[in-house]
């Protein structure tokens, strides 16, 4: 076990919130297909609820700060709230599409000690990446980004989000990552939007696509091992000690209005910072609590699963299909495109589901 | 007689309290280091301004059972462990 992970494993026992997400704003200036935000400003929390926020999290045991939009530098006051939040001695990760980066900002940032910045990158092609932002010129300029904070020595990651658009293009991305000395992570899901809507999820790759991503070792190592047949359903007793993430046990996410969720991924209200102290919401909210029960042990159609433990189930996704203690039919089908072996889930739903016949008189 | 040393945080570190022991993260290469108990009292206490000798008197010998002088070795090696690694300034003269 790394230090890092008994660490995690510590807040875990100790009930310590180590990691947050924290969203200064939903504005942006691209406008992403797949985004799963709307962009208007709903009533920000102002600078000083901010600051005031970040003392609350520092005393609350938070290591791990991310700083997340939206687009951060959106907001005129984000160099100080990222000063403020270094005054408190949090790790922090950004996350930016880097567009509005100067050199200065970049010095700022390398100069603030900021642990990584998170550049968001969907292809190699302009074309391809810029339809995805509807914000022409956007590769040039997040790239342009990338290289000034490189230059400044900041530690630079690039996400690549496939969708069907940019399928072929993660190769392309993660050679600009090695020639810019940036590191590369790619996610191949597509989430519902946090008002619910799952239109979005129509961009999604197919079964094909995610097969092939599957199977590279550049992304997933040993694919043999990674692609293994799963190993059946996990055992009673260490079902019911297991946790499904760290969604509400030591990590969270806050929204720029304040509202409290167990993950920026699990759009469950579980409180708003303007009306509790967060240490209140933490502790004592009965949705997060809720969350807090569930343990793989009681998972509807999972816990049978022969997926078991080898399983990604996210339960923000699946209390997006309308239950947290159920399956996630994203999840089902990565592991589905992983091992070709369908989960307990995917096969009722196929039962469930028998072709259509049509008759005619 | 060895000369007195202050001792102060680098600027570009992350660090929070976990339970009793502190949690240092060196920005250089991102390593993660923890701190036990009596550890975590010096760290704590490292103020730029407070010589090392005096933390050791406030914050050890008054709260655990340790003999003063091996006590200061032991939170020398400390300090110059810490200050290797970038985590931790120390100085022969008070730190501003």
């Amino acid at each position: 076990m790394t230090l890092m992970q008994e660490m995690s494993a510590r807040a875990l026992r100790l009930g310590i919130p180590i990691s947050v997400q924290l969203d200064l704003t939903y504005r942006c200036n691209e406008r992403c297909v797949h985004c799963y935000l709307d962009h208007d400003d709903h009533g920000e929390m102002t600078t000083a609820e901010i600051k005031d926020l970040l003392g609350q999290l520092a005393d609350s045991g938070v290591f791990f700060l991310v700083l997340s939009g939206g687009e951060i530098m959106m907001r005129r006051d984000f160099f100080e709230i990222l000063e403020h939040a270094r005054a408190l001695m949090f790790s922090v990760k950004l996350k930016t599409n880097a567009v509005m980066i100067r050199a200065s900002d970049a010095e700022r940032m390398r100069a603030l000690s900021v642990d990584s910045v998170q550049i968001s990158v969907y292809s190699h092609r302009a074309e391809v990446h810029d339809a995805i932002t509807k914000l022409p010129g956007s590769l040039k300029r997040s790239l342009d980004g990338a290289r000034l904070l490189r230059s400044h020595g900041v530690k630079v990651v690039f996400a690549n989000v496939l969708m069907r658009g940019n399928a072929e293009d993660y190769r392309g991305v993660q050679a600009l990552a090695a020639e810019l000395g940036a590191q590369f992570t790619l996610d191949p899901t597509i989430t519902p939007m946090m008002d619910g809507d799952r239109s979005v999820l129509a961009l999604n790759i197919d079964s094909t696509a995610l097969q092939a991503v599957f199977r590279d070792a550049t992304l997933v190592g040993e694919v043999d091992e990674f692609c293994a047949p799963p190993a059946g359903p996990m055992d009673e007793k260490d079902a019911f000690d297991s946790l499904p993430c760290s969604a509400a046990h030591n990590a969270c996410y806050v929204s720029p209005y304040g509202d409290v969720y167990p993950c920026v991924q699990f759009p469950l209200p579980s409180g708003n910072v303007r009306r509790q102290k967060f240490e209140d919401i933490w502790r004592n909210s009965a949705q997060l609590n809720e969350v807090r029960t569930i343990t793989l042990g009681d998972l509807q159609g999972c816990s049978e699963c022969v997926h078991g433990g080898s399983c990604s189930r996210c339960p923000g996704l699946a209390y997006t299909e309308g239950n947290m203690r159920g399956p996630s039919t994203q999840d089902c089908e990565k592991s589905f495109a992983r091992t070709g072996v369908a989960s307990v889930n995917l096969l009722s739903r196929r039962s469930a589901s028998p072709n259509l016949v049509q008759i005619a008189f | 007689m060895l000369s007195r040393l202050y001792i102060a945080h680098a600027s570009d570190i992350a660090a929070r309290m976990l339970g009793g022991e502190m949690m240092i993260m060196s920005p250089r290469d991102s390593t993660l280091f923890t701190l036990n108990e009596t550890a975590s009292a010096i760290w704590q206490a490292a103020d730029g301004a407070t010589p090392l000798e005096e933390i050791v008197e406030r914050h050890i010998c008054a709260a655990f059972d340790v003999e003063p002088d091996a006590a200061l070795r032991d939170a020398r090696d400390l300090v110059e462990q810490l200050a290797s690694h970038g985590v931790l300034l120390i100085s022969e003269a008070p730190i501003p």
